[in-house]
């Protein structure tokens, strides 16, 4: 019956709107973080706008990427529309798996959005997958805790400050831990945090010929470095939290220090959500001289792919969910701290926008970010925080098993870093790369 | 005693399920042996030809097989001792007479009807959660250190979760078995002076012989297979990959369907040696 | 005799009970309660019993970001729908074995249990790749019949043990009065085995209500059962605990009223032939 109804709906759009073609229903899979819930909020401008009604399969980040992944590598053709990541548009839409993104209207305006977003989601120059918000991550702070430890935070961190500053703030009495990071397992979670910290430690993933590196020095200076600060000042039980669980933590009042994604910062200085709202700073992700900061860059991004019958009304509704249009929208009624960020450079533009205390952060932190040159030495991949090769999420989430298990106090550093160093190798060889 | 006729309307009847699970058997089988031989990779084009047995070598080349197959041994172990243990005591008690019986039987039934993924989310967040869970305070009220769950005690906390599932199931049957004692039997030992250790050990036990095979034999099935459970809470780390979380793993995060498909056929081979080890000791309980 | 049991001693076994009892249901309990409270007191530190104010805000925000009730519809129709196809099914091939029993009824009653054992992700492409095949991706009658084919084997067997305590006798008797064959398993067997068919599709449709790997992988937006629904309240931003309970609440409340009331018919039933 609701099927009928909407199909109804969509009709009298169409009679309505002589523009529109045939009224479609489209179903999207995505996500379930607040960006994307919000927009789901507002599916009815879309529906008004164009007739063609939404489907929202609304999947938790593991589910949704198994979900999708397996569809699109059978065509299934289970959806019109997937929500996927910068690490997956590359290599899919090299498969030819993709709609590209091209002959999008003026109105849209392409080339707003900003060239680091553009470039991870490209493949050869071409567009396949417009990004919904972007980020890079950033040190949050609490000024308080810092001002009480007698310090000050600079614009650009090292980690030396960073350990001596949580150490500091750390009061382990009343539950106020100097620095949350994300331990817990899962290239995307724990596995992308160790990654950019080993970028700023000179460290890399590969060397130009493929060999696993994490028999070199580097790595292991970066995961002593780590769980020596988390064993000084981050929480208990760190080898299991990760981004969501960091995020309770800090808008409990629980964390000194927070480093993680851009978009966290609209969730802490919420106070609707926060206890910490109005006491939070922002920096630059630390180094450590070498000349590479420790953040990342990442883009939740609408992708088509090929084969679906509605391509056309598809790319009505990417064009509709990523315009400054929608941007407006939200700002109109939530304000513009809450509408979706790191996409276009018209937003960070906005004399309105520049009034949010992230934004600026925000945008030096997504520019600090280079994919294509991620790390000290040279390497033959392109990531920030993942690399761009369709092997990697495997290989990754059991490297960052091997190294929650270190969080966890049940390996040593050098255990996690020979068997992560073997089973890379062994599965690089299996793909063919060596 | 049965006439040739009845025999084969026997057969008749039998063929609609014989056949559909023929069919449900054979066909994914065929296809996962299929792909086991194939170098099958996704994300790189799809079938990229013949494999030999690279697949299978390499599987069990791994460093987490072993691993795995050993978790999976211990969690259904683990799982099938305590749910066995706890279901005697709890039908022996719920067999007593009180008030309110019909209640209590409610209450302990009731995590049999609690889907997989939402029990696992439940314990995770709310129970076994380091900083908020219910547990933390707990153990600070009485002045511990919180446990971290499910990193420092990652298996336990698992079978934990698992047997809480599926303590009602063998709750119930052994139930049923219980009931059905003779009592009067029971009384006259009673009276005879027997205490509860040996009335236990003497006629409780035999009697529930079967029912216990019973139970471990289904949740053996069931537990061999457990998925939710571990991809919630822990997400195969910790020394937690089961054989089908392995193989999960190969297939839909690293993509390699001929891996993943070549360790289905070990995750099969280990079922049936599993599977004939129960019979040998299951097979003489169960002639009916 | 029955036994003489003195109060003191029902009084203690009460005690035990009622204690034990509670302690399992704990969990469900919390989450119904937490379920009721605001995000902040669900994290609250101490622990707040029965003593906060009372909201349905959860419940709220729940349904308006999803349809549960098409969700539910689903998953009425989809284990409700296996469980009845698999009895239609299964009856027939019990009755034949239980009555007509050959060599060979024991090892294929084995076999059957043993395709269960065939893990799901390792065949979860093959099964994609035939589903789309077939169009049946997405759709309430795809995961019907796949949730039929995976209880099947517990069905028959069930109903295969109740069927054996039904004295053949009986069945001769009615033979010798010339009832035919679909006559005498509707007049004569039918009957007496009512108990058991309801403990079997009791047990069955528990089983296909809380199936997560299937109902989740096969499914997008039409056909997707309370399973995907609680996949979209699992771990979102920020505080969930007390949005994550009314989720469960409401995917476990059905299955959890209807086992209530037919917890009689479960105890009585449950008993794969378990005793003699």
């Amino acid at each position: 019956m609701i099927y009928t109804v909407s199909r109804l709906m969509g009709a009298c759009a169409v009679a309505a709107l002589s523009t529109a073609a045939a009224a479609e229903t489209l179903t999207i899979a995505t996500v379930n973080n607040g960006d994307m819930i919000r927009m789901q909020g507002y599916t009815d401008d879309f529906t008004e706008k164009t007739g063609h009604t939404v489907e929202w399969v609304t999947l938790e980040e593991n589910v949704l990427r198994q979900r999708v992944t397996t569809d699109i590598s059978t065509k299934g053709g289970a959806f019109d529309i997937m929500t996927i990541g910068m690490y997956e548009t590359p290599i899919w839409g090299a498969n030819g798996w993709l709609v590209p993104l091209d002959g999008l209207s003026a109105e849209y305006n392409v080339d707003d959005i900003l060239p680091a977003m553009r470039g991870g989601l490209s493949h050869d120059g071409t567009l396949y997958a417009a990004p919904f918000y972007g980020e890079s991550s950033m040190v949050m702070y609490r000024t308080d805790l810092m001002e009480a430890a007698g310090m000050e935070m600079p614009k650009a961190p090292t980690w030396d400050f960073i350990r001596e500053a949580a150490a500091a703030m750390t009061d382990r009495d009343n539950e106020i831990n100097g620095i949350c990071l994300r331990g817990k397992a899962g290239w995307g979670e724990g596995g992308a945090f160790i990654t950019v910290t080993a970028n700023s430690f000179g460290a890399r993933w590969f060397d130009e010929d493929w060999n696993a590196q994490f028999d070199q020095p580097e790595w292991a200076n970066a995961l002593k470095f780590f769980v020596g600060m988390m064993e000084e000042s981050g929480p208990p039980g760190y080898a299991t939290n990760g981004f969501n669980e960091n995020l309770s933590l800090f808008q409990q009042g629980k964390c000194g220090m927070w480093i993680d994604a851009t978009v966290a910062a609209s969730f802490v200085t919420n106070p609707d959500d926060s206890t910490v709202a109005d006491k939070v700073g922002f920096a630059l992700a630390p180094d450590t001289g070498l000349g590479k900061r420790s953040n990342w860059l990442w883009a939740w991004a609408l992708a088509i792919p090929a084969g679906t019958q509605k391509a056309d009304a598809a790319k009505e509704f990417i064009e509709w969910a990523t315009s400054t249009g929608y941007i407006e929208l939200v700002a109109a009624n939530e304000g513009w701290a809450n509408v979706p960020p790191g996409a276009r450079q018209s937003l960070y533009d906005n004399p309105e926008y520049q009034k949010v205390p992230f934004a600026q952060m925000t945008l030096d932190s997504i520019n600090a970010a280079n994919p294509n040159e991620p790390t000290v030495k040279p390497v033959p991949y392109v990531g920030v925080q993942f690399v761009a090769i369709p092997e990697f999420a495997g290989i990754a989430t059991e490297v960052s098993q091997e190294f929650s298990a270190v969080y966890a106090g049940q390996q040593s550093v050098e255990e996690a870093l020979e068997k992560a160093q073997a089973l890379t190798n062994d599965a690089m060889e299996a793909a063919g790369y060596r | 005693m049965a006439t040739q006729q009845s025999r084969s309307a026997a057969r008749l009847m039998m063929a609609p399920a014989v056949i559909l699970l023929l069919g449900w058997m054979l066909v994914p089988l065929t296809m996962t042996l299929w792909f086991s031989f194939r170098k099958y990779l996704p994300l790189r084009g799809g079938d990229l030809g013949w494999a030999g047995f690279d697949n299978y070598t390499r599987f069990i080349g791994s460093s987490s097989f072993w691993p795995s197959v050993q978790a999976t041994l211990v969690i259904v172990g683990g799982v099938l001792i305590i749910t066995v243990v706890l279901g005697i005591i709890l039908a022996l008690l719920l067999d007593q007479p009180m008030w309110g019986q019909g209640i209590v039987r409610i209450l302990v039934i009731a995590p049999f009807f609690v889907m997989p993924t939402v029990s696992a989310l439940v314990w995770k967040n709310m129970f076994m959660d380091p900083v908020n869970g219910l547990f933390a305070y707990v153990w600070k009220f009485f002045g511990a250190a919180p446990v971290e769950w499910l990193s420092q005690a990652s298996m336990q906390s698992i079978i934990m979760i698992v047997s809480w599932q599926w303590l009602p199931f063998a709750t119930l049957i052994l139930l049923t078995a219980v009931q059905s004692l003779d009592s009067e039997q029971l009384e006259a030992a009673e009276m005879d002076g027997a205490s509860f250790l040996s009335r236990f050990w003497y006629l409780i036990l035999p009697h529930l012989a079967r029912a216990i095979t019973i139970v471990v034999l289904i949740q053996t099935i069931f537990l061999l297979s457990i998925f939710a459970e571990i991809f919630v809470t822990t997400g195969g780390a910790f020394g937690t990959k089961t054989l089908s979380y392995l193989i999960f793993q190969r297939v839909l995060e690293s993509q390699n369907v001929g891996l993943g498909s070549a360790g289905g056929v070990y995750a099969i081979i280990l079922a049936n040696i599993v599977a004939i080890f129960l019979m040998r000791i299951v097979g003489k309980n169960l002639d009916a | 005799m029955a036994r003489a049991v003195t109060n003191n001693r029902k009084a203690l076994n009460t005690a035990i009970a009622w204690s034990i009892g509670l302690l399992i249901f704990f969990p469900i309990l919390w989450t119904i309660l937490t379920s009721f409270k605001t995000e902040a007191q669900a994290i609250s530190n101490p622990p707040v019993f029965l003593f906060f104010d009372w909201t349905l805000e959860n419940y709220a925000v729940v349904q308006e970001r999803s349809n549960y009730m098409r969700f539910l519809w689903n998953s009425v129709f989809i284990a409700g729908g296996s469980t009845v196809l698999g009895l239609i099914i299964a009856v027939p091939a019990a009755w034949s074995m239980a009555f007509v029993p050959s060599k060979r009824t024991k090892d294929i009653l084995l076999w059957m249990l043993s395709t269960k054992m065939l893990p799901a992700v390792g065949v979860l492409y093959p099964i994609y790749l035939l589903f789309i095949k077939l169009g049946l991706l997405d759709t309430r009658i795809g995961l019907t019949i796949v949730l039929m084919l995976i209880n099947l084997p517990i069905i028959v067997w069930m109903l295969y043990t109740y069927f054996k305590e039904i004295p053949g006798e009986i069945l001769e008797a009615a033979r010798m009065d010339g009832a035919s064959l679909s006559k005498e398993i509707i007049y004569v067997l039918t009957p007496m085995a009512i108990p058991g068919i309801a403990s079997t599709l009791l047990l069955n449709f528990i089983l296909a209500w809380n199936e997560a790997f299937w109902t989740l992988n096969l499914t997008a937006a039409k056909a997707a059962p309370l399973t995907a629904f609680i996949a979209s309240y699992s771990s979102p931003e920020g505080l969930f605990y007390a949005k994550l309970s009314a989720a469960s609440t409401m995917a476990i409340a059905p299955i959890l009223i209807m086992g209530w009331f037919s917890q009689k018919q479960l105890v009585r039933g449950l008993t794969f032939g378990a005793v003699k």
